[in-house]
């Protein structure tokens, strides 16, 4: 299994489409979408075998062994990690192939998006502090250029302010990395964990807690780092919302959060419930803030910022069982957030406009995504036997056998909230009076696709939870990250032990 | 090489200095690329200061005296093939060696040009990648005119 094709399959696409597709914009989505079928399907195949290679898989990069190179590190959390980006990136990659339509400079969008895939895949699979700094710059850079695609006033502005308020916070991050380095003397993950764990926790370890909390928390748009996200959201165009709001956040925000505060520091209590109160602040105040938006889309990354809180929630509860929720829910929001991101994207297409007081009564005209978006709908609400009602139920059930009981009624009654709020798009958007605007175009079929694709997967992933599937394929996962040294001690073995001196 | 565009850029005086000091700018660009595995410096801070060199020149003389003499294409196209050989480079290593960026080179003997492995051939694909992208993003701002009104 060599998993530096993860990182170089994409980023060779990229420039592919630089050198050869800047006139002929429809080789550019073939080799966009060539690239991430191949990582689908390798990271699919990954996920498959890691069992029998004993749950870790490591590369190390160049001539020499950790810790004196960067290795690349495939585990139970990250191939899983893996199969959601790339999934949803595929989906995104084929939505965009006509969504695209309206725009100019077909492979600039599609180079961006491949340098965007380099940079998750790369933050994924590094097992390196400063590498994982690099390939979340790379990642983060494309999603600016992303943004500011249209090159309307209103995105520039977007663009401007979340490369404004990352490039703090990334500097932030720097710094932390910087702080480590010159206590530990390395930037190896799993060395960095090791030292640390010989050396007990030193003052200095709760700079880097309270650095890392801010830039990944704005990575990953929790309140009160949330400010770019419900501009950048509805600005980019929306395959790209999709993947902001899907995978984007997750994998810089989320995954790099776990990586770190469970499997290198070992999950300590006071980031943990810092971690908490984050997260439900942005459950209810991203939830409280949805209902008042008109903007399809903004109301979707208002909901957006709702929802990783119920994800980060259910990491930091640190049960097995709050963790068990998370992962869940990380999974199941990227796929119906994603799918009603494309469906906004539909009604945009046909209408021109995201504006719900001027929709209405699009149900009989567009059929496909009005019961797309139906399904989006229930399943992000929680109402079974959709996707989300079981993450939820066991992120609100975690929260109380952890003895949070008050956090799990809150969790509950936004849950209600969220009911709320998609209530409104249905009826401003696809029942009730019909509105001003008109549909003039007719959504394409390969859209349709991906949205029914979507909106199947918000059931059939709810098939995870019988429970032969989830012990096989999800416990494993639960274990890598509740494991909090496994990490550190699987990885031991690969130690150069003496070669340099 | 005649000058199609004399009344653009800056005066005689600094048009006339600009003849002998981009010369020795862009040589020196060179120099610390080519000796970027001995010394310090390296394909990045190399291309950097092969970009100023033509940055130097549009100052001087004015960006349509440069694109008379070199094509914004090409550029583009440079610094993608410079990007691919890059990837490449690594992928030859995973080839022959077994793992991505592995030197598949002789070391050769040290403090000699022909030593270090790839790192040479490394550098000067770095040194086109940044050269051309940096002067490229130049270009395009300097090229930027903001909407009336």
């Amino acid at each position: 299994m060599i998993l530096s094709q993860f990182i170089f399959v994409p980023l060779l696409a990229a420039f592919l489409i630089v050198l050869f597709a800047r006139k002929k914009e429809n080789v550019a989505a073939i080799i966009a979408l060539a690239a991430c079928a191949w990582i689908l399907i390798v990271a699919v195949i990954g996920f498959l075998k890691l069992p029998a290679h004993g749950g870790l898989i490591l590369e190390n990069t160049s001539g020499w062994k950790i810790p004196y190179t960067i290795a690349l590190v495939l585990d139970n959390l990250s191939s899983f990690m893996l199969i959601v980006v790339s999934l949803i990136g595929f989906l995104s990659a084929f939505y965009s192939v006509q969504y695209l339509n309206h725009f100019n400079g077909k492979w600039n969008f599609f180079a961006l998006f491949m340098l965007m895939m380099t940079g998750m895949n790369g933050v994924i699979l590094t097992g390196d502090f400063f590498n994982l700094f690099v390939f979340m710059e790379i990642s983060l850079y494309s999603a600016y250029a992303l943004v500011a695609f249209g090159t309307e006033s209103e995105e520039l502005e977007a663009a401007f302010k979340y490369a404004l308020m990352g490039a703090i916070t990334s500097t932030m991050i720097l710094f932390g990395i910087g702080i480590l380095y010159s206590y530990t003397s390395t930037l190896t993950m799993a060395d960095v964990g090791l030292q640390l764990s010989h050396s007990g926790t030193p003052k200095l370890l709760f700079l880097v807690y309270g650095l890392f909390i801010a830039g990944f928390g704005l990575k990953t748009a929790l309140v009160p780092f949330h400010a770019w996200l419900p501009d950048a959201h509805p600005s980019a165009p929306a395959p790209i919302s999709a993947m902001l709001s899907g995978v984007l956040i997750k994998t810089l925000g989320v995954y790099a959060i776990v990586r770190i505060f469970f499997n290198v520091f070992g999950a300590p209590t006071v980031v943990l419930q810092i971690l908490m109160l984050l997260a439900i602040l942005s459950i209810v105040i991203g939830g409280f803030l949805s209902i008042v938006q008109w903007d399809f889309k903004r109301l979707l990354g208002f909901s957006s910022i709702s929802q990783i809180g119920y994800v980060v929630l259910g990491f930091a509860l640190g049960t097995p069982l709050g963790i068990l929720g998370g992962i869940l829910h990380l999974f199941y929001h990227a796929i119906f957030k994603s799918l009603l991101f494309m469906d906004s994207g539909a009604v945009e297409y046909a209408t021109d406009t995201r504006d719900l007081r001027q929709l209405g009564g699009l149900s009989k005209e567009m059929k496909v995504t009005s019961s797309t978006t139906m399904v989006g709908t229930l399943s992000i609400a929680g109402i079974p036997p959709f996707n989300g009602f079981f993450s939820k139920l066991i992120i609100i059930i975690a929260c109380i056998q952890a003895g949070r009981v008050v956090l799990g009624i809150i969790a509950a009654l936004v849950s209600i909230v969220t009911l709320a709020y998609f209530l409104k798009v249905q009826k401003h958007a696809f029942y009730g009076k019909k509105g001003s605007a008109k549909v003039l175009e007719k959504v394409p079929l390969a859209m349709k696709a991906v949205m029914i694709v979507l909106a199947a997967l918000c059931l059939l992933s709810s098939l995870i939870m019988i429970p032969p599937i989830r012990e096989k394929y999800i416990s494993p996962i639960v274990d890598t990250v509740r494991g909090k040294t496994s990490y550190i001690q699987n990885i031991e073995p690969y130690f150069d032990t003496g070669s340099i001196k | 090489m005649q000058n199609n565009f004399p009344n653009e850029g800056m005066s005689v005086i600094v048009k006339t200095i600009t003849r002998f000091t981009v010369w020795l700018i862009f040589l020196y660009g060179l120099y610390i690329v080519i000796h970027g595995h001995l010394s310090p410096g390296g394909g990045f801070a190399g291309g950097v200061i092969v970009a100023l060199s033509y940055v130097h020149l549009t100052l001087a003389y004015g960006k349509n005296f440069v694109l008379d003499r070199i094509n914004k294409f090409a550029m583009n196209s440079l610094e993608a093939i410079a990007a691919i050989l890059i990837v490449l480079t690594g992928i030859v290593g995973l080839w022959l060696v077994g793992r991505f960026l592995a030197n598949f080179l002789g070391i050769g003997t040290l403090y000699t040009l022909l030593s270090a492995g790839y790192i040479p051939i490394l550098n000067i694909f770095i040194c086109v990648k940044v050269g051309m992208g940096l002067y490229l993003v130049f270009y395009y701002l300097a090229s930027f005119k903001p909407q009336e009104g």
